[in-house]
């Protein structure tokens, strides 16, 4: 029975049928993986408080339950544990305990058969800060200016409002910062790039000196009057702070300018929960990143990748299109033309670190170089252009996913029937105007979902961006308010590099996790999504030609 | 074709007329205008991208490219009248030369001109008289005079830079680093016929050999003090039972060995880390019968001496360790300079290179690590007396018996790399035996480059041929399903997450096995076995118990749907395969499986091993192979299938037999491709595994890959130098691999489709 079964071929049908499965299992639970973890990071987890007993000595343990860890009993004695009787495993829990200024560690292991008790106190706070991570504890009081206003109970709606204040201010403080003051600061850099420009070419004469003066004058006029401002909301600022017990029982003040958000998650109900879930959701993709990269939002990261995705699109559409026409139009059908497309078939299948090691060297340093030398000899010796930034980037991937673009196309205009080439030349457009106003149209589907392809794989590659322009932690964005606009030598974050870097270069791993699979998740939705849409987009095509072939 | 002006019609058409024939011009105009572009931007493109090798391949090519040199000068030696000459130096920027001759006095000129700068005499003593000289280390300037009383000058030449006018000048000075008094080197107060001599910023070491034969060692050392300044202390030593005719003396600058020479191609190598009492290692004979020893120096990093002897071979020696553990001196290479004997060695100061001059004034450059000859110059008419090389050994002059010194500049940018340095295996300093290893950069200049692409490669190919071995498997057997026994209405669905699939950015992929999975495989190892075996077996399991079953519960899943139906067996089985490993792992391993194959077979694990990347880079190019495998079979006509079928086959008979093979060029092509990816992937490699770059078969150790090794290094490689230019050959490497690999795939899926036209 079973040999003829065998005979029949069938168990080896059903094994291919398997591993159709398993490919299915894969991808559907990588991306369960991440949407979980991604999604979980923003959930407020529960602070649970509790009692351990580490040989005599007994101790207060307050924090939020990050993950258990079963190990077997021959395998933990092995590793130098102690089971206790009975026990045929050992249990450990990994807290996250906050309080680095105080203990030193974010995170700690303990051992389940050594808790006494656990509880879930209403009071206990969580207060997220702008250094030193998570504070878990007990509000005890909130002062201002050194006095304190309210003790016990009513402190906690009174520091709600408080640190609504305090946040209005650190808004206001941010902007006059980054906006205002960087604008002056930007300016300043200008003007004396100039004078150096000037000197170089000789032009620096006593009119000139005054222009100059004058100007830097008025800069700094402008500067005093923030600076000004600037005093008074920092007093504002630091008027505020709130007293908080630790779970050792050593009382501290915590300063409401350094505080992002205090919450109580073990009185949330799901509906706060949820709206709680919303804030830190979009806190996460409008938001600049703290502390490392291991806190905050990841808004620089995202700006950077789309900021690139658009500068890479507006250079390889026109390029690859010219390409794709003059293959499959102009030139003459033949060996040659097999080989160029056999040549185009292979750059898409070459590394795309080698991509970044051609960028580096042509576009960065020789391109670069060169630039500097003839446009920019004032800033010497700090590179402008000859060194990995924005541009080159662009450049690199518009190169890198040309062949893309180009296939896509050439399938599209393939796509167009003869007659209807024919037809308009026979009316008596010229060749181009017959490609302008009729072939492209009807091709375009084609080259939008080549386009999409493309962009799809500009934001998922790092390797050659690594080596062309992206860093883990950019002062400013590419794009802002002060002239020219569009700085296309500075460097940038991307949200690709931000999962490598943040993942394996962090200096605080455990922190750092959750927020990688957040970004991960970010990165992937957009991708599927842009993938999704190319792909409707061909089905459409395919519909709409399936009708024009009957001509 | 536009309307053109028919000007011998009689009747004038209403369309004709002035405005229009310009319209039709301008369009003619505007067709040729955008045809010429269209033709200069694509082909223009297409350039570009041939572009990328050429770039590739001229920043490589001046790797393998040999030395040129130019004579820059020649002129009369200067002051030769201050006696002999018994060293010659350049400083660093090839301006202020030295001639430190045999009556003490050191005459500083310009490397130009051979102007005379100064002539300064060093203080010595009038009751003594010279009787040898030593030069300490060449990158410290340091100089010593014997003198006849057994004590010792101990000189050092420096040059000061500064810029008056904003003009760069060289002042040239002399110092005493010891202090203006001679050392004592000898107790007894003989002569010392020969010096050796090493200053380090704490310890000093003087060696000699005095007029009756004694082998005397001096070594002061500082103590530092909080309260009082700090005293020189003094050990002394003296060689016994040194029975041959001593020539050549040489410390090493860690001041740990002692090298002592005879004519004869004798070597004694005494290890004096303890001052006090030297202890032989080794008495050997480094020459062949009938060769005498004529040069002897160090190597840059003083780990390996010189030899060079009368029949102008130059060989290296270096201490390493034997089997047993004992140093021994070893012989790494030889280099035939030339016929005639070899007058002077002298070593580069920062890389490994050297430079000899033989008998004829035949000047060589070397590089000891490549093994290469470098460049073979014909420099002096006359009998060469001294040699100087330039700290960054881009000029060296030569002095020789008529009188005249000559001065050249040298172009030797990358001489640290050849063919065989990179592909074959090499014997590196203090290396027990020739290993290939990549060993880029470290802190120091004595440091050896070791540049072997081998273990890079190695890495490569193991990563991509255990991804392979993942991917292939599931890739094909998915692809034949769904190609061919798969409901179309399924294949709506499975097409669609397979393309997904491939649009997963590979960070995230690496991520995931470098921080989810390693430690998840590490801590199942026996789970993830188990699961190998006992889903295949679970399915065939269910299989065979799924077609026993009664009819009507067989038809309520349609037909070709098998694959959905798995998927929960699948996930049972895998289930099931976890739940049992603890329980597996006590009975065959010991409770811990990793612990029981280091214990019963020697091997090591490593968290980030061959098995994660092989399973996360399977995964990324399981995809690939898929589509190109599913169109392969998807497009083999149906006519075959039929007839086959009609003469009686099964299914899978015709799949294996008339199917297969008929598609075999497109799978074939569909794995050439896979194997290209998996060879060029970065991200995944770089996050999970360890990138050591060892040669190891072992699954379960890491490698280092090409693609990795790039990332990595780049940003940190030194514009133009050789490293960044052996990490550009690296992406020369990768881009001719998997140009050749897709190339050959598209050339056979091109004749693939040829052949399935004429079906």
């Amino acid at each position: 029975m079973i040999k003829d079964w065998f005979k029949s071929g069938a168990p080896w049908v059903w094994l291919n049928a398997a591993a159709v499965s398993t490919s299915i299992i894969l991808v559907v639970g990588l991306l369960l993986l991440v949407a979980v973890r991604g999604l979980g990071h923003f959930w407020p987890a529960d602070i649970v408080e509790y009692q351990y007993q580490e040989g005599d000595v007994e101790q207060t343990m307050v924090g939020e339950l990050v993950d258990t860890s079963v190990m077997s009993a021959k395998m933990a004695t092995e590793s130098g544990y102690k089971l206790k009787a009975g026990k045929d495993a050992l249990v450990q829990l990994l807290l996250k305990t906050g309080n680095r200024d105080v203990t030193g560690m974010d995170f700690r292991w303990i051992q389940q058969q050594n808790v006494l008790s656990q509880s879930k106190p209403e009071e206990m706070i969580v207060i997220e800060r702008r250094e030193w991570g998570n504070f878990y504890g007990r509000l005890q009081a909130v002062k201002e200016s050194g006095k304190v206003i309210a003790t016990g109970e009513q402190a906690w709606p009174v520091v709600l409002e408080r640190i609504e204040q305090a946040l209005e201010v650190f808004e206001q403080i941010e902007y006059l910062q980054k906006k205002e003051i960087g604008s002056i600061n930007y300016s300043l850099e200008r003007l004396r790039l100039k004078q150096k420009s000037l000197e170089l070419k000789g032009d620096w004469t006593q009119q000139a000196q005054q222009q100059m003066a004058a100007k830097k004058a008025e800069l700094d006029k402008e500067y005093q009057g923030y600076q000004k401002q600037l005093g008074t909301l920092y007093q504002t600022i630091r008027r505020d702070s709130l007293v908080a017990v630790e779970p050792g029982g050593s009382t501290l003040e915590i300063a409401l300018e350094s505080v992002v958000r205090v919450v109580r998650p073990n009185t949330m109900n799901v509906f706060s929960k949820f709206i709680h879930y919303g804030e830190k959701f979009v806190e996460f993709v409008s938001e600049d990143p703290r502390e490392a990269n291991t806190e905050g939002g990841i808004f620089p990261a995202i700006f950077g990748t789309v900021m690139m995705v658009m500068l890479m699109a507006v250079i390889v559409t026109p390029f690859g299109v010219i390409a794709a026409v003059y293959l499959r139009e102009y030139a003459k059908q033949g060996f040659t033309t097999r080989l160029i497309r056999i040549a185009v078939n292979n750059l898409a299948g070459v590394p795309s670190i080698v991509y970044g090691v051609f960028g580096l060297g042509f576009f960065v340093y020789i391109l670069g170089g060169n630039i500097d030398e003839l446009f920019f000899p004032e800033s010497s010796p700090a590179p402008v252009f000859g060194t990995p930034g924005l541009l080159w980037a662009s450049l690199t991937l518009a190169l890198l996913t040309l062949p893309v673009v180009i296939v896509s196309t050439e399938e599209g205009l393939s796509r167009v029937p003869k007659s209807i080439r024919e037809g308009s030349l026979a009316l008596g457009a010229t060749k181009i105007e017959t490609l302008w106003r009729t072939v492209l149209p009807m091709a375009s589907p084609a080259m939008m979902t080549g386009l999409i392809l493309a962009v799809a794989r500009a934001a998922g590659e790092v390797a050659p961006l690594m080596l062309v322009g992206v860093v883990k932690l950019a002062p400013t964005l590419p794009m802002d308010g002060n002239f020219p606009f569009l700085h296309l030598d500075r460097k940038f974050m991307h949200l690709g590099f931000h999962i490598y870097d943040v993942g394996f270069q962090s200096p605080n791993v455990e922190a750092a996790r959750p927020l990688v699979y957040a970004t991960s998740l970010l990165l992937v939705m957009v991708i599927i999504g842009l993938n999704m849409f190319a792909i409707s987009i061909r089905n459409n095509l395919r519909e709409k030609f399936r009708a024009l072939e009957g001509l | 074709m536009p309307m053109i002006e028919n000007t011998n019609s009689k009747h004038k058409s209403l369309l004709q007329h002035d405005g229009l024939t310009r319209h039709q011009r301008w369009r003619l105009i505007k067709d040729n205008l955008a045809g010429k572009w269209v033709v200069f931007g694509g082909l223009g493109v297409i350039l570009a991208i041939v572009l990328i090798f050429f770039y590739l391949l001229y920043v490589v090519v001046p790797l393998f490219a040999s030395a040129e040199a130019e004579v820059d000068a020649q002129y009369d030696v200067p002051e030769l009248s201050a006696g002999k000459t018994v060293l010659l130096a350049m400083e660093e920027q090839n301006e202020v030369a030295v001639r430190f001759t045999q009556s003490g006095k050191a005459v500083f000129f310009t490397v130009a001109d051979g102007a005379i700068i100064k002539v300064e005499a060093l203080e010595i003593p009038q009751e003594s008289q010279i009787s040898s000289f030593a030069q300490g280390d060449p990158t410290k300037g340091v100089v010593a005079y014997g003198l006849s009383d057994g004590r010792v000058v101990v000189a050092k030449h420096d040059y000061k830079v500064t810029y008056p006018n904003d003009k760069r000048l060289i002042t040239p000075v002399i110092e005493y680093p010891l202090g203006l008094d001679p050392v004592i080197v000898d107790r007894e107060g003989m002569s010392l016929k020969k010096l050796a001599i090493r200053v380090d910023d704490d310890m000093t070491i003087l060696v000699a050999i005095t007029d009756d034969n004694r082998v005397v060692l001096s070594h002061y050392a500082k103590e530092e003090s909080l309260f009082d300044e700090s005293t020189m202390e003094l050990t002394q030593a003296v060689l016994k039972s040194v029975a041959m005719d001593v020539e050549y003396l040489l410390v090493d600058k860690e001041q740990r060995l002692l090298y002592l020479a005879a004519d004869d191609g004798h070597l004694s190598v005494y290890s004096i880390t303890d001052k006090s009492s030297p202890k032989l290692i080794q008495h050997l004979s480094v020459l062949e019968k009938g060769r005498q020893i004529t040069s002897l120096n160090f190597l840059n990093g003083e780990l390996s001496l010189l030899i060079g002897d009368s029949s102008g071979l130059v060989s290296q020696w270096t201490l390493i360790r034997d089997d047993k553990n004992q140093l021994i001196m070893r012989s790494l290479r030889a280099f035939n300079t030339s016929q005639q004997h070899v007058v002077s060695i002298s070593a580069e100061q920062r890389r490994k290179g050297f430079i000899t001059v033989d008998a004829k004034g035949t000047v060589g450059i070397y590089h000891s690590t490549a093994e290469r000859e470098m460049l073979k110059l014909n420099v002096a008419q006359a009998k060469p007396l001294a040699i100087a090389l330039s700290p960054r050994a881009n000029a060296f002059m030569l002095q020789s018996d008529d009188g005249k010194i000559n001065v050249w500049h040298v172009e030797n940018e990358h001489p640290d790399i050849s063919f065989a340095s990179i592909w074959k295996e090499v014997w590196y300093e203090s290396y027990s035996q020739p290993d290939y290893i990549w060993q880029s950069s470290s802190a120091s200049n004595d440091f050896e480059p070791k540049m072997s692409l081998t273990p890079l490669v190695f890495g490569t190919l193991k990563a991509a041929f255990y991804a392979m071995m993942v991917a292939m498997p599931l890739a094909i057997m998915g692809a034949i399903y769904t190609a061919y026994f798969m409901a179309p209405a399924m294949r709506n669905y499975v097409k669609p997450s397979i393309e997904l699939m491939e649009a997963l950015p590979t960070v995230i992929l690496g991520f995931l096995a470098g921080l989810w999975l390693a430690p998840f495989v590490e801590e199942n190892l026996v789970g993830i076995f188990s699961l190998f075996m006992l889903v295949p077996i679970g399915v065939m399991f269910f299989a065979y118990f799924w077609q026993k079953m009664p009819k009507s519960i067989q038809h309520k899943v349609p037909n070709g749907w098998d694959a959905a139906l798995l998927v929960p067996v699948i996930l049972i089985t895998s289930w099931f395969a976890f739940m049992i490993s603890p329980v597996i792992e006590n009975l065959c391993f010991n409770g811990d499986m990793r612990v029981w194959m280091n214990d019963v077979f020697g091997i090591g694990y490593d968290q980030r091993n061959s098995l994660v990347v092989g399973l996360a880079m399977g995964f990324a190019v399981i995809p690939t192979i898929f589509s190109i495998t599913e169109d392969a079979i998807f497009s083999v006509p149906k006519n075959l299938t039929v007839g086959s079928l009609a003469l009686g086959a099964t299914p899978w008979q015709t799949m294996t037999r008339v199917v297969l093979l008929t598609a075999s060029p497109g799978i074939f092509s569909a794995v050439m491709i896979g194997f290209g990816r998996a060879v060029g992937e970065t991200m995944i490699v770089l996050m999970a595994t360890g990138n050591t770059p060892v040669m190891d078969l072992s699954i379960f150790q890491g490698m280092r890959t090409l693609s990795a090794n790039i990332a990595v290094e780049m940003p940190e490689a030194e514009v133009d130098s050789t490293h960044y230019r052996v990490l550009f050959l690296a992406a020369l490497v990768l881009f001719l691999f998997t140009f050749v690999f897709n190339t050959l795939a598209e050339l056979v899926r091109q004749n693939l489709r040829e052949k399935y036209s004429s079906l």
